[in-house]
């Protein structure tokens, strides 16, 4: 049998996690007439996990589940509303101002969209030296050594000759390559990876996953990877965080999960996703009708009830349910797998 | 299917644009037939030109148009040859529709959808339709893809994504036209929006024996309603095979390169990438367009090479497939 992730649940226990995140919420406020405050929408609503270093978590869902809002709330782009995160054993809320400093250099973002993410007017030196500029590396060899360095492991190389280019005049391929060499320069701990191949054509993903799957395990790096396409994250991480509806209900081995998904949702969504086969053509896909439901006035019970097919009235949309873990240590947010209603 | 009726054949399509940069071959001779009632999906990458194609198919051309040349045959007659205004009225949303890329997002948001569809039919069937007939028209289509009848009256923001790519192949339908070209139907919606979508257009293809034309750059996708596949790059189209071989089987190294690419969730299988980068459409390289990045690149790829037509049905353009004769005459 697998151990829960690749990382062998003895070392889990020893290790300190990097990250923890304890149920944290992001809610952002709706205002009408620009100052009556019309509701709020709970982008995240009670999310707990830890991050191991040098683990890599894949964070799966749909549009509007909150997987962005989580990685901007722990970048620190988002403030949280209720809850903590805590880096190395200390709470952001209790950051000094030099703390924060710090925590952005230890912490890289990889952004969706390489083009918009850069400054368009910069050249490639420019933008890999403007992190390093802010966070006072003033000797311009050490710099030069830092910008050689990183652009040599993203492969964007002969070096000389990229260190003039400007962002458009790189490949979509490369621009990524470049934005995942400004999230290293400052020799991040963690990095979290926005939907960071979610732009770029079939043959060039497989080349930035395994560029990112190299970086991390030469610099036992921990990486938050967030995307919609279930089908990448085999080749990539070691535990899938499944999110839905601003909540995480699944959290399991990367194998696990796809050998034996249990949550219902995640059910779903390994079967809609859909591999290149001839007999795709004389079935039709078991999908839930309906959608995710709005995020500003939630349901009180299950956010998936209305879609469950294995739905149990009067329980399911009445109670949220908590984290049940399942016999191979699998965390599934679901009234299925409550211990006490099996006898 | 067992109706092996050829509803559109395309010969020799070239479509190039001007280009302050210079010419770009974006469609550079295209053949290809396609049954009635059979799906095509086109797939490659971002710039091979596959949206191209299918605005060359109905010709829907932009301004900087170059060259516009080749044949298109529909039901028996070389459309190519008819002017603007026959090629409207009797080609386009009649004989063939399309849904172009994120159209949900191109809906007018001040007029009810109901009266969206219902318009295509009053404007191709001038004079000889009622507007109460065709609003029972776009009732009808509305039940081909599932969405409830009171939508009809709704506003494009009061309904979701998938709602309103619903609608637009409804109104792709509403006219019943033999071809329907989707490009990238479903790349804008969610995964299980994407399913959905997908379950529609198989339900419509086994229900009304529509013929579609669907333009992707996801083979997962393209499978699921895919009868053959046919693989764009650099304004070629290099290979088009039944599905059944496809997937396991593709004949053109890069088919076999991409396909090599592509994860998946229940298999396990070794990823590879493709090195470099494809060429450009401007002054394109003489001979095979993908011989620089190609693993199986010999002498002759310096030639252009002949479309070859394998035993299983696979068409392929390149020489790695062609017989020593040819070979000769070349060189």
């Amino acid at each position: 049998m697998l151990s829960k992730a690749e990382v062998p649940v003895a070392e889990q226990a020893t290790q300190k996690p990097i990250l923890s995140v304890r149920n944290l919420h992001t809610w952002f406020e709706i205002r009408r007439l620009g100052f009556f405050k019309a509701g709020e929408v709970k982008a995240l609503d009670g999310v707990d996990f830890d991050l191991y270093p040098g683990e890599a978590v894949s964070i799966v869902g749909e549009s509007g589940c909150g997987k962005s809002t989580l990685a901007k709330t722990i970048l620190g782009i988002h403030q949280p509303t209720k809850g903590e995160i805590i880096f190395e054993g200390k709470k952001l809320s209790e950051f000094t101002k030099e703390d924060r400093k710090e925590y952005t250099a230890k912490v890289g973002y990889v952004q969706q969209d390489p083009y918009g993410a850069m400054a368009s007017f910069m050249t490639v030196k420019r933008i890999l030296e403007e992190p390093m500029l802010i966070h006072g590396i003033r000797s311009p060899e050490e710099r030069n050594r830092r910008i050689r360095q990183v652009l040599e492991e993203v492969k964007l190389t002969p070096v000389e000759d990229f260190l003039p280019k400007y962002p458009h005049q790189l490949s979509g391929g490369q621009q990524q390559r470049l934005v995942i060499a400004r999230a290293m320069i400052l020799e991040p701990k963690l990095l979290v990876a926005d939907e960071p191949v979610s732009m770029l054509d079939a043959s060039v993903r497989v080349e930035i996953l395994q560029l990112l799957r190299s970086l991390q395990e030469r610099h036992n790096l921990a990486i938050i990877y967030i995307t919609h396409d279930l089908s990448t994250v085999r080749y990539f991480s070691e535990r899938i965080f499944v999110m839905y509806g601003a909540k995480i209900v699944e959290q399991s081995g990367t194998r696990q999960l796809l050998e034996n998904p249990e949550h219902p949702y995640t059910k779903a969504l390994l079967e809609a996703t859909s591999d290149p086969d001839a007999e795709n053509l004389k079935t039709f896909k078991k999908v839930p009708s309906g959608e995710p439901p709005s995020l500003l006035n939630p349901p009180p019970g299950c956010r998936f009830y209305a879609r469950c097919e294995f739905a149990i009235h009067g329980l399911c949309d009445k109670q949220m349910p908590p984290d049940f873990e399942t016999a191979d240590g699998k965390l599934v947010r679901c009234w299925l797998y409550d211990p006490e209603r099996k006898q | 299917m067992g109706n092996s009726e050829t509803l559109l054949r395309v010969k020799d399509l070239k479509l190039h644009y001007r280009t302050a940069r210079g010419l770009v071959q974006a469609v550079d001779g295209v053949s290809f037939e396609l049954r009635r009632g059979e799906t095509l999906a086109v797939i490659g990458e971002s710039g091979c030109g596959k949206s191209s194609l299918a605005k060359a198919i109905l010709r829907l051309l932009p301004r900087n148009v170059q060259t516009y040349t080749g044949e298109v045959w529909l039901n028996g007659a070389n459309v190519m040859a008819y002017n603007e205004e026959k090629f409207r009225q009797e080609v386009r949303w009649v004989q063939m529709a399309m849904v172009p890329q994120a159209a949900m997002n191109s809906l007018n948001p001040v007029v009810r959808i109901g009266h969206q569809i219902a318009e295509a039919l009053l404007v191709h069937n001038k004079g000889k339709m009622t507007k109460a007939e065709a609003m029972e028209k776009a009732a009808e289509s509305f039940k081909w893809v599932g969405l409830p009848l009171d939508f009809l009256q709704r506003y494009p923001f009061e309904l979701s994504g998938g709602m309103r790519q619903r609608a637009i192949i409804a109104m792709s339908l509403v006219t019943e036209p033999d071809l329907v070209v989707l490009d990238e139907p479903t790349s804008a919606l969610d995964l299980s929006t994407q399913a959905n979508v997908m379950n529609v257009l198989k339900r419509i293809k086994h229900e009304l024996g529509t013929t579609f034309i669907l333009i992707t750059h996801d083979v997962g996708t393209a499978s699921e309603l895919a009868d053959q596949v046919a693989v764009m790059y650099a304004g070629k189209m290099v290979e088009c095979s039944p599905a059944e071989t496809f997937y396991t089987n593709a004949a053109h190294p890069y088919s076999a390169a991409l396909m090599a690419s592509v994860p998946t969730l229940r298999m396990d299988k070794p990823l590879s990438f493709i090195p470099g980068q494809p060429p450009s459409l401007i002054n394109p390289p003489t001979g095979c367009r993908f011989a620089q990045r190609c693993p199986k690149r010999f002498e002759m790829c310096e030639k252009e090479p002949p479309t070859v037509e394998l035993e299983n049905g696979q068409r392929v353009q390149c020489w790695l497939h062609a017989a020593a004769g040819e070979m000769r005459d070349a060189q």
